[in-house]
Order: structure tokens, then C-alpha cells, then sequence
């Protein structure tokens, strides 16, 4: 039955304030609230807003997050101040008090409002966010499989919060990156069987620099997603989608890297570092490195391999003759291999649609 | 200053669907929204959009049901239009990207939900609303062209010429503070509900009632203000939203004896009766002492028996919401609910065409009332109102705005715009706070006009509101900037929350009868002889008058009404 929940408690939250209008920079500001230890962060925040200083800046709007007004950075984690519980919050607090911070990656505009017009908006506007099917509509509905939907709605179930993007590592560094939010957009018109662009709009996202392969594979965006989204593994399965079905050779190279990097833990049970980059660049075979693109990849890389040498993080002989792993276990991987490619489609894991866990034994 | 043929105030389903529609019969369209279109409230809807798209179902069931549900005081002709509208809307939505449940056979999906003969509720999981919503965004963004976007601009007041009628709006750029006219030939109004003028409710902190208040002012009537609704599931905690959905799936309802006690009440229908009944049946569990909890003052909604991949893929955002703010996994334990405030079947009046009284001024949504609703909506036909009736209001004011020439506006107004919200910045700290009046309203309202009514309470409540109304003239605030004020729009919100309350709680007290989400337990029967009437409150004055308008009939006489 529902648990009974313990009385109020007095918790501080510190708030990051700034007033664009003052000409000074920005500050923290703390007020105590008192709430049952269950409510949210959101709550202290409003609780703050209508006791002590109304002009206290946040978006938000449903409490219940659903409408994605809320992000924030709370105790340097991104999320939704309605969706983190005050206890939860001050047991991640460095000395007690809840700091909550406007997100990042994006400018501020007032205390935690940030811009997302400038930054989130614009990027979901290049992925053409719209389902192109231009052709006569049927009299009724599309006929497409069951499983189709709900994988889309995956990504249709995204709320907009920001939360992804405020943390993207590769958008810190190039801040250019279409980003996780607008790619996992992409990917619901990509997987959607209604799409008649797929491959025009994947072609799209890996001819852009700035585009599919420039994720980093960070996991960040996976973490601070409070919809369990999954914004990397959007990317990924765009990635797939790209490479296996649609053959598109990229210009990030990032077909030929991820191709080179299956083959050669499917050859030596594990990664053989010094042949990924000249198959990645001169073909997938051993001959690959005699490919003058490769060549001139591995001569650009040779002071890094020496500086790993040197510092012995890795030997001359792993170096030109890779990993050895003992043979059963080799057997396994080659048998993870034999499974996988003897189906007859591509097995994704969408624990979306699969659900959590098997169903209980009845 | 901007004109556009049809200006649209609220960006949520209505507002979205009235844009799209206006714009592709080549209108020059704006549209405002306080928030970004996607943070609109039309995002919580859950359960999902009636429509007879089954083969086996035919439009008219569902307008009987529509008419049952109403408790008769809907009017007919706009129940017949939305419902046989319904099926070639849910196929527009399924052509334009909404990513509809299907079946084995991959057509759309149908759920049971309260007071249909049949399933009839398509849906996407437990996100309807939002997926809806963020396609019709995907939309105005592929047609950002036609299509004007004021995202984050707070309207203060209606503008209506020499001749009466509507011409625009004065409007506030929430983030840089400035005040502007948007001129416009024809403004549609969809600026959804007034639950905030409850605590608790479902509703989000935006719903302030805005647009039923601004027309109000501009003299437009507002009918069947006394039917709110109270939602038969809502967490005891906080009040937010568990879908109808649930109970749609197989959930049940058990009181602190674990009895199924809506045997007693809906025979038939069990926890699929109606809004107004099955939340009744609570509220009389609850007084009765047969409520669950510490308090006794909540039902165990449970949905253990729904297996639970099914629960996980259908149901994910009330599994979440049990999880994150009542700490119970739903899929396992029941969960306590009660019934709390959701929605306001009244409204701005309208005609089948969205039309207001006030000629250029048109409503739709919740905003509005058609009244397809009267005394109780049916789950799932909320989203269904929004787009039927915005997408005729569109069309209807982009036909109007091709015969006509844009209106000539002076800024008068806009000046005493500037001077209310500079007068709100500059009040003393002598008064009550602005947040301490809402509150008050929020609490009374929630205790005297809510699922069980009668004279004295509903007295006490006018009252209160009275005095409030009084207390916010000098109630004050504490951001004295420009740059997001969003206490200074609160103070603004507060005054149209206030005009709303007044006009539900003169209603209230004006219908002296129990029908629909309207029961007095001072006059506990419905009353037909007498009552079988709509209630209009417009401005007279300066205060409410009361009017009727007659129910209009076309193939359904009253009848008693069960479940």
C-alpha cells in the first residue's frame, strides 16, 4: 500500500540569481523552505517565490513533468526541478543546501530562464522537423505496424526540457553539434514508415560535420534524459540505419570507423587499435593500410603512438600484432557474432517497447 | 505596428489547429502564447481522442453518449457536428505524423474510456495530448511562412474599435517587457481553462483563466460557468492527473473496506460511468467514512490485475507519475486518489462557428463554450472539442477576413496597459501578497463550489471572492523589472482568476438543481421543468448580470440519466 509520508523538514535552496538589468553578475541566493522531504524541488522553489521574492525567474507550468518548462541544473545535474524529490536532492548537496543553476549550453537570460530559442529551437529547425509525405493521403489511416509506433514514440514521448543539452559534452566543444535533442527528433521522422525521406534526410545528417558522427558517445544526454528517451541511442540507431541499410559513406568516415571496429572484434575477441584507424580510412581488410588515405592518417598519428609507447600504455608488440584473448573466450564473442547476423533483421534492444523486465511468473 | 488577418491567443490544441486551418485558407496568421506552444496545457492530456472510426461504431452513438454524458444541457447541432466531424479529424492527425497506437492488424487501436457504449478512444499511450501537440507544432514550424509566432508574449486586453468590434489585442513581449497592439482583422481566443482558480487541481500553473476574463471585459457572455469538473482520479498528494486511461485498461475502484463500491452506484458501467458520477461516488465513500489513507480522505485506485508489460507500454506516464510523486510502483500496489478539479465544461459562448457575441471575437476549446459539454464532458472528448472547433474557427475568421479591410487602431489602450502594469510594479508592501489571495481563492473555491454545493457554502464563496477582488486592487509583488516579470503577469492572472470565480460561484447559486457536475444538495434532483437552460453571466456594468439561453434538441429528448 502507499507509504505513509514523514512531515515537513526544513530544506535551504541556493539559487543561482541573475537580473540582466543590474549590470552586475551573477549570485547565489539562499532561502529555507519547509515541505514533506517528497515534494519537489520545484515546489521549494515556488514556496520560496511566493513567501520571500517573487521575482525569483523559473519556467514552469504542469508540475508533473510533462511539459518540459523546468530545466534545470540541480547540485551540477541536469533535470527537471519538478521531477527531483527535495530529499533526493539535498542527499546529492555538497554541504547540505540545494543549488539549483540555470542549464547550460544555452545563454541565461534572468536567474534560471534560459534562451532555447537561440540554441535548442534552432537546432530542431534543421533537422527538417516535420513528416514529409507529400503523396494522396489514404481514406483512412496509414496501415503500419504495431511495433513502428511504439518505437517512434520513444522519441515523440521527448518533452523539450533541455535537459540533454545542457550537459552534451561535444556541444560544449563544438557548439555547432545538431545535438541530442534535435537528432532524437530526426530519428522519429527516420523510423517513421509514414517518413518518404529516409534516406535523404540520413544522407543530410551525415554529410554535415556537425551532424550524426559528431557524438561522442558520452552518455550524458542518456542520464539527464527524465523521459527515458534515450537521445544517444537515437543517434546510435540513426547511425545504423545510415551505415547497414541505407550504405551511406559519409564524410565523417564514421561508416567505414564503425565497420572497421565490429570486423576486428569480431576477428581478435577484442578492438586492434593500430589497424582501426587504416581500415577506417583505407578499407576494411588487412590491405587497408597500404590505402595512401590511411597512410596519411597513421603518419599523423604516429607522434601519439610513440607518446603511448613512451608511457607504456601500450607495447610494440600489441601494437603491430594486437590482442590475444584465450580461445573459449574468443569462441564466444564469434558465437555473439553468429547470433546476431543470422537473424534475419537487424535485433535493436528498445527496452521501450519491450518493457523493463520479463513479465512476473504467474 | 503587426496585422494579421487572424490572430490567435493561446497556442495549444485549439489555438494550433485554428492557426493551421486559418493559414491554409491563405490567411496571414498570428499566433500568441504565454508560454512556448509546447508547454501548453493541452500537453497533459492523457488518455486520448474519441472518434467512430470503428467499422461497427457510427458517429451518432457517440453523440448520444456525448448528450448523455451532458446531462442533456449540451447543445445538440455542435454534439452532432463534433462528433460526425470526429473520424476525418483523427485521419487528418494520423496524416500529418501522429504516431497512433495501432493493433495486430495496424490500424489505429482503440481504448475503452468513461460513459462510451463503445471503444472509441484513439491513443498514444498515456501521451496523447503531448504527442498531438508537439506534431501540430511540427507543423506551424513547417509552415512558419504563413504563420507569425509570438512564443512567450502575455496579452493584457482585448481591443474592439468605434463599431464594437474586436480588432486586436494589446500584448507583452514577456522576455524584453515591451508593450505592442497587434492589430488583427479576426481574434480567436484559445487560451484553454480557469482550473488554477482551484487548489488543488490537475491543471498547470498557466491556466489562469485568461481568455474567458478577457472576454468577459469585452462583453461577450460566458455560459455553464457553474459546470466544473471534478476528474474521479487525481493524486491525494497533489493533486495531478491519473488518466481515465487507467480505468479504461481495467483498473478498479475499492474503498477502505476493499469493496468495488461502484456496483452501487453504476451497476452497469462500474468505474466507466461518467465524470460526475463516478467522482460523486467517491465523495460519498469518502463523507460516508469508508475513504482510505491516514486522512480517510482518498479511494485506492487499482490497476495490479492490467498485466504489466501492457500497464508499462499504454499506461508509462502515470506508472512514472505514481513512482515520482507518490512513491508507489502502480503496477504493483494501488495508488490513493480522489476526485479534483480538471476542467470547465463553460466557458466564452460561441456559436457552432466559434463565433462570440462580439463581432471579430471568436473562442474555442476549453476557453470556450459551444456547448458541446453542458453539465459534464466525457473523457476523451476534450481534445476532440479543441480541434473540431478550432479548426472551424479558423476557417470561419479566415473567410471573414478575406471580405474585409484591416481595421484602423489607435494605441489609447495601450497606454493604459502600460500604466496598469507600471501602477501592479509600483505598490507599497502594505497590502496582502498576490500569491497569499490566490491561495485564499483557491482553497475556498475547492471547499465550498466543488462536487457537492449548497446555498450557504456557495454564499460563503461569493463572499470571499468579493473580499479577494477587493484585496487585489493594492496586492503587491516583488520583481520591480522588465526583463521576464513574472510576478507582475501573477498579479495580472489574478484578476482574470478572480473574474472567473465570480461568475462560476453566481452560477453555482443561480441553478437551483443538481444536473451534471452541478449537484446541490440542497436541491438534489434535476430539474428539467425549470433548469433545462443554459446560465449566461455577462458583464453589466460593473458587475455580472444573468441571462439564459435554451438547450437546442435535434434528435435526443431528457431522459433519466444511469450508468
Amino acid at each position: 500500500m502507499a507509504e505513509t509520508h514523514k512531515p515537513p523538514e526544513k530544506f535551504t535552496l541556493r539559487m543561482r540569481r541573475y537580473d540582466p538589468e543590474s549590470g552586475q553578475a551573477p549570485y547565489w541566493d539562499e532561502h529555507t523552505i519547509e515541505l514533506e522531504p517528497h515534494r519537489s524541488v520545484l515546489e521549494g522553489i515556488l514556496q520560496a517565490k511566493a513567501e520571500f521574492d517573487g521575482s525569483i525567474g523559473i519556467r514552469c507550468s504542469c508540475r508533473a513533468a510533462i511539459c518540459g518548462s523546468c530545466g534545470v541544473r540541480i547540485n551540477g545535474e541536469p533535470g527537471l526541478a519538478c521531477h527531483t524529490h527535495l530529499d533526493h536532492a539535498r542527499a546529492s548537496a555538497k554541504d547540505g543546501a540545494i543549488e539549483v543553476e540555470p542549464m547550460g549550453n544555452m545563454p541565461v537570460i534572468k536567474d534560471m530562464i534560459v534562451d532555447m530559442d537561440a540554441v535548442h529551437w534552432k537546432k530542431v529547425q534543421r533537422v527538417t522537423p516535420w513528416l514529409i509525405n507529400e503523396g494522396p493521403q489514404p481514406e483512412r489511416e496509414h496501415i503500419v505496424s504495431r511495433e513502428s509506433m511504439v518505437d517512434i514514440t520513444q522519441t515523440m514521448a521527448c518533452i523539450q526540457c533541455g535537459a540533454c543539452v545542457s550537459d552534451c559534452l561535444a556541444m560544449e566543444v563544438d557548439p555547432g553539434f545538431i545535438g541530442p535533442a534535435a537528432l532524437a527528433k530526426a530519428y522519429r521522422f527516420v523510423g517513421d514508415p509514414r517518413d518518404e525521406e529516409q534516406r535523404e534526410r540520413l544522407l543530410d545528417l551525415s554529410e554535415d560535420p556537425q551532424g550524426l558522427y559528431d557524438c561522442t558517445h558520452c552518455f550524458k544526454c542518456v542520464e539527464a534524459c527524465p523521459k527515458d528517451v534515450n537521445p544517444m541511442g537515437q543517434i546510435m540507431r540513426l547511425r545504423r540505419i545510415a551505415g547497414n541499410d541505407q550504405h551511406i559513406v559519409d564524410r565523417n568516415n564514421g561508416e567505414r570507423h564503425e565497420q572497421a571496429f565490429v570486423t576486428l572484434v569480431k576477428d581478435s575477441g577484442l578492438l586492434h587499435e593500430a589497424e582501426l584507424l587504416p581500415r577506417s580510412y583505407g578499407g576494411n581488410s588487412w590491405f587497408g593500410k597500404f590505402h595512401p588515405a590511411a597512410g596519411k592518417e597513421l603518419l599523423s598519428s604516429l607522434p601519439v603512438a610513440i607518446r603511448g609507447v613512451m608511457k607504456r600504455k601500450m607495447s610494440i608488440k600489441i601494437a603491430l600484432f594486437g590482442h590475444k584473448i584465450p580461445k573459449q573466450d574468443l569462441d564466444a564473442v564469434k558465437k555473439i557474432y553468429a547470433k546476431i547476423e543470422s537473424k534475419p533483421e537487424r535485433y535493436e534492444l528498445n527496452l521501450y517497447v519491450s518493457g523493463e523486465d520479463e513479465e512476473e511468473a504467474a | 505596428m503587426p496585422a494579421h488577418d487572424v490572430l490567435i491567443i493561446g497556442a495549444g490544441l485549439a489555438g494550433q489547429r485554428a492557426a493551421l486551418a486559418a493559414a491554409e485558407a491563405g490567411s496571414s496568421v498570428g499566433i500568441v502564447s504565454k508560454v512556448h506552444p509546447v508547454r501548453s496545457h493541452s500537453v497533459a492530456a492523457a488518455g486520448g481522442i474519441n472518434a467512430a472510426i470503428n467499422v461497427a461504431d457510427d458517429w451518432k452513438s457517440h453523440a448520444y453518449d456525448t448528450v448523455k454524458g451532458s446531462d442533456f444541457l449540451g447543445d445538440q447541432d455542435a454534439i452532432e457536428i463534433m462528433c460526425s466531424e470526429a473520424p476525418r479529424e483523427v485521419m487528418h492527425l494520423e496524416h500529418i505524423g501522429v504516431t497512433f497506437h495501432r493493433n495486430d492488424d495496424g490500424e489505429l487501436d482503440l481504448r475503452a474510456f468513461g460513459g462510451a457504449s463503445m471503444k472509441r478512444t484513439a491513443y498514444v499511450a498515456d501521451i496523447t495530448g503531448q504527442a498531438i501537440l508537439h506534431v501540430l507544432y511540427e507543423q506551424l514550424m513547417k509552415h512558419h511562412e504563413q504563420v507569425d509566432r509570438y512564443e512567450e508574449w502575455f496579452v493584457t486586453s482585448l481591443l474592439k474599435d468605434d463599431g464594437g468590434r474586436c480588432c486586436g489585442v494589446i500584448a507583452r513581449d514577456v522576455r524584453s517587457g515591451r508593450m505592442e497592439v497587434l492589430k488583427a482583422k479576426n481574434v480567436i481566443l484559445a487560451s484553454g481553462g480557469a482550473g488554477q482558480v482551484y487548489s488543488p487541481t490537475t491543471n498547470a500553473l498557466i491556466v489562469t483563466g485568461d481568455g474567458i476574463a478577457q472576454a468577459y471585459r469585452a462583453g461577450a457572455p460566458l455560459m455553464d460557468m457553474e459546470m466544473v469538473q471534478y476528474h474521479p482520479t487525481t493524486l491525494v498528494e497533489n493533486g495531478l492527473l491519473i488518466t481515465e486511461g487507467a480505468r479504461g485498461e481495467g483498473a478498479v475502484l475499492l474503498n477502505s473496506e476493499g469493496e468495488r463500491f461502484m456496483e452501487k452506484y453504476a451497476p452497469n458501467k462500474m468505474e466507466l460511468a461518467s465524470r460526475d458520477v463516478v467522482s460523486r461516488a467517491e465523495q460519498t465513500e469518502i463523507l460516508e467514512g469508508r475513504g482510505v489513507g491516514a486522512n480517510k480522505d482518498g479511494i485506492y485506485l487499482d490497476i495490479t490485475m492490467v498485466p504489466r508489460k501492457r500497464t508499462l507500454e499504454a499506461l508509462r506516464e502515470i506508472v512514472n507519475i505514481g513512482k515520482d510523486f507518490a512513491g508507489v510502483d502502480i503496477t504493483r500496489e494501488p495508488i490513493m486518489i480522489r476526485p479534483g478539479q480538471h476542467y470547465i465544461m463553460g466557458g466564452v459562448k460561441t456559436d457552432v462557428n466559434g463565433a462570440t457575441s462580439v463581432e471579430g471575437l471568436y473562442a474555442a476549446g476549453e476557453v470556450a463554450c459551444v456547448s458541446v459539454h453542458g453539465g459534464n464532458r466525457l473523457g476523451a472528448n476534450s481534445l476532440l472539442d479543441t480541434l473540431i472547433f478550432g479548426r472551424r474557427a479558423g476557417e470561419h475568421a479566415a473567410a471573414r477576413a478575406a471580405s474585409m479591410a484591416m481595421p484602423q487602431v489607435s494605441d489609447a489602450q495601450l497606454h493604459d496597459d502600460v500604466a496598469m502594469i507600471d501602477e501592479i510594479i509600483a505598490r507599497p508592501h502594505t497590502g496582502r501578497r498576490v500569491s497569499a489571495i490566490k491561495r485564499e481563492l483557491g482553497e475556498t473555491m475547492n471547499q465550498y463550489v466543488a462536487v457537492y454545493r449548497d446555498e450557504e457554502g456557495l454564499q460563503t464563496a461569493q463572499g470571499v471572492v468579493a473580499r479577494l477582488q477587493e484585496e487585489a486592487k493594492s496586492a503587491y509583488i516583488d520583481d520591480k523589472g522588465t526583463v521576464f516579470n513574472q510576478d507582475v503577469l501573477g498579479a495580472i492572472e489574478l484578476g482574470y482568476m478572480l473574474d472567473c470565480a465570480e461568475a462560476i460561484v453566481l452560477a453555482a447559486i443561480e441553478r437551483k438543481e443538481s444536473r451534471g457536475a452541478q449537484f446541490r444538495t440542497d436541491f438534489p434532483e434535476r430539474n428539467d421543468e425549470d433548469w433545462l437552460k443554459h446560465i449566461d453571466i455577462s458583464l453589466n456594468g460593473d458587475g455580472p448580470g444573468i441571462g439564459y439561453s435554451p438547450v437546442t434538441f435535434t434528435q435526443w429528448r431528457p431522459e433519466e440519466r444511469k450508468y
